[in-house]
């Protein structure tokens, strides 16, 4: 039976790296993430896990660290957010293309400059490139389940890729929900052990991890490293619907929020999905019809079920709490791009919001559905939430 | 103690088939320290030289267990396999014990790995810390790098009108690793293979870090005849350049003495980054490169003759 319990983001995600138990955790404090790694290691002092704890001396460490556990067989882990995973990129890079089953959380949070702590998704936003697993989580309650998804889609041997799970700085890694936690033993029995074929430590059979290849092989290592990302949103559905069976929830490529007859929609990631739900319930009530759509997988992009998805609506407004300077904002992008092909295209509008952690409410996201419903869009021009101009 | 026959007839870690450079030093210096080690082990390796040449997709020139990473981390990456060989050894998931190597040049040890390798020391991780040391960065052509000596010419500190080449001496990497206050930290050097495999086992054997830089002079970037590789290494020594010595515990012993120091000359001459220093106007150069040899050798004489701990 599962356990409820009052747990914030990052208690959840540790609580979730404590049912793993994994053989190596390497820690580097990073806010928001730094709850994450400092409860884990409360976990670790208090011996209730196996885990070998590395406190490590930097984010680019932290990772190189994790791969080396890793690429010796170990279940390995660390979290990070912002600047640190911008430090780390180079093996943010690197470390899919070792095709290991890496699992790490991040915490959303504005890049540098000028300095923010607070949440947006600029840092993830711009790994999109990389090669790794990316899963987007509303709520304490996501991000708990998605850490054991996401474990068994980066070993599972179709995929081996690492993936991050992501949660919003502060709102969702520090704000304190209700928390349905699965028992120990059924965590420990869903993630099983992790079985490598190949393996450092198995010294008896020595093998050569990161080789140097040149343009004769390079680009067919990385075709392979395509196709494995491919894998990944089959794997993320299967592996998805054996969860399901211990939590009764559901875990879709999107989810779709009182979409069935709506006539505009917005898509958003994260914890504003769980605004956009109260502003769509209110407006439902006033007779307007309209909905949500939320990316939980968002690499592999589903381009082909969000195209089918879309093509239901009149006008879809894309949020997107990062901007890309000089091009469409990703999530928009990402919209854009599944629409092409289609004869039935919703109109577009694309909004950006919430940057350096600026609140959006409610009231933010109904004005969004009733501009939406308007007709006043424009699919080639950016429009801002909260923007002080 | 071993004989070089012994060590030679054990089974090559790094087989024929590389692509080092005629004359390079690099093989023979990591074939002699895994030769030393009793347990299996693990490399994880730097990008550079070594790196390049020994595993060129879909060949492997390794048979024993390697990673490479990037550039600045083989210290990091090394602490991750040594902490997972912890994590299965308390979890009964494995029972032989493995020395795990970490090995990168100069500028992936000196220059931009420095801070994992500090923070792997002072962690202490249980792993030996080689630096191949070609005073450069001669996988990608001969620039400067922290381990440069000073009035070498390198293609990003050339010696030109008014240029002696590199301005700075080299940083000491041996006493700050022993800063960390590591069990083991020594210098040695590619000719005198017997003293750097005495140097591994005992680096192999303590409880903690260890680390032993390793002169390698480069062919390629520093000019000279393939066949001279010993020949230099063995002038740097005896010139005091390149003294041998350990530091064991904090105490420092000076392996190699030579009888009669020879001129910095004799080390200098016939490689191509020091041929500016030839030239008349460049006399104070060497002479200056002389009197910084003699005081570094003078001061390790009087730290081992102390005992004081390092």
């Amino acid at each position: 039976m599962a356990k409820l319990k009052p747990l914030t983001g990052a208690q959840a995600t540790a609580e979730a790296m404590r049912q793993i138990n994994p053989d190596v955790v390497v820690a580097y404090p990073i806010t928001p993430q730094t709850p994450i790694v400092e409860f884990f290691a409360q976990f670790v002092a208090d011996g209730v896990v196996d885990t070998e704890m590395v406190p490590i001396e930097s984010e680019h460490s932290a990772l190189s660290a994790v791969v080396g556990a890793s690429a010796a067989g170990a279940r390995a882990m660390c979290a990070t957010s912002s600047q640190g995973l911008a430090l780390m990129w180079e093996i943010v890079a690197a470390a899919p293309g070792l095709r290991l089953p890496i699992v790490m959380p991040v915490v959303n949070r504005a890049l540098s400059a000028p300095i923010n702590i607070h949440c947006d998704h600029s840092d993830t936003m711009g790994t999109l490139t990389l090669g790794w697993v990316q899963i987007y989580s509303e709520n304490a309650q996501e991000a708990y389940e998605n850490m054991l998804l996401a474990l068994r889609i980066a070993e599972h041997p179709n995929v081996l890729l690492p993936v991050m799970v992501m949660q919003d700085g502060f709102i969702t890694s520090h704000g304190v929900e209700v928390v349905k936690v699965l028992e120990d033993e059924e965590v420990k029995k869903f993630i099983s052990e992790r079985k490598p074929d190949r393996y450092l430590l198995n010294v008896k059979n020595p093998y050569t991890v990161g080789p140097l290849a040149l343009p004769d092989y390079y680009f067919e290592v990385k075709r392979q490293q395509e196709v494995a990302i491919y894998n990944a949103k089959d794997v993320y559905l299967e592996v998805g619907e054996e969860l399901s069976k211990l939590t009764g929830n559901k875990y879709p490529l999107f989810e779709e929020y009182r979409t069935e007859d709506a006539e505009a929609v917005i898509v958003a990631l994260s914890s504003t999905a769980g605004t956009a739900k109260d502003a769509v319930d209110e407006m439902r009530e006033q007779g307007y019809k309209v909905g949500l759509i939320k990316p939980k997988l968002f690499r592999p992009f589903p381009y082909k079920e969000m195209r089918e998805t879309l093509e239901r609506f009149k006008v879809v407004g894309v949020l997107d709490r990062s901007i890309a300077f000089g091009a469409y904002a990703p999530v928009y992008s990402e919209i854009r791009n599944a629409l092409y092909e289609s004869d039935k295209k919703p109109k577009l509008q694309s909004y950006i919001y919430g940057l350096g952690g600026r609140d959006i409410f409610k009231t933010d996201i109904k004005k969004v559905f009733e501009e939406l419903l308007s007709g006043n869009v424009d699919s080639q021009t950016q429009r801002y939430i909260g923007l002080r101009e | 103690m071993a004989t070089i026959q012994e060590i030679v007839s054990k089974e090559k870690p790094l087989v024929s088939g590389h692509r080092m450079c005629a004359g390079c030093g690099i093989p023979p210096i990591v074939n002699t320290i895994i030769s030393a080690s009793d347990k299996p082990v693990v490399i994880a390796n730097a990008t550079g030289c070594l790196e390049v040449t020994s595993t060129i997709y879909p060949f492997t020139a390794w048979n024993v267990p390697w990673i490479h990473l990037t550039f600045e981390n083989a210290a990091a990456v090394a602490a991750g396999i040594e902490t997972a060989l912890r994590a299965f050894r308390k979890q009964g998931k494995i029972d032989t014990d493995v020395n795990i190597i970490a090995i990168g040049g100069d500028g992936g040890t000196y220059d931009i790995g420095f801070q994992a390798l500090s923070g792997a020391l002072e962690r202490r991780h249980k792993f030996m810390y080689v630096v191949y040391d070609n005073q450069g960065y001669m996988n990608t052509g001969n620039q400067r790098s922290g381990a440069t000596p000073f009035g070498a010419s390198t293609t990003t500190v050339p010696s030109g009108r008014v240029s002696i080449g590199k301005p700075q001496w080299r940083k000491n990497i041996v006493e700050i690793v022993a800063a960390h206050r590591v069990p083991y930290a020594a210098q040695a050097a590619v000719h005198n293979l017997l003293d750097l495999y005495n140097k591994a086992k005992k680096g192999f054997e303590v409880d903690g870090p260890s680390f032993l830089a390793v002169f390698q002079p480069c062919t390629t970037n520093w000019h000279y005849d393939p066949s001279l590789t010993i020949q230099y290494s063995k002038l740097a020594a005896e010139t005091n350049f390149w003294p041998l010595y350990e530091i064991e515990n904090g105490k420092v012993k000076i392996n190699y003495k030579p009888k009669e120091r020879k001129p910095i000359e004799e080390f200098l001459k016939g490689q191509g980054r020091f041929r500016h220093l030839f030239k008349p106007e460049n006399k104070h150069v060497i002479e200056e490169m002389q009197k910084m040899v003699d005081e570094e050798w003078e001061r390790l004489l009087k730290l081992e003759e102390s005992g004081v701990q390092l």
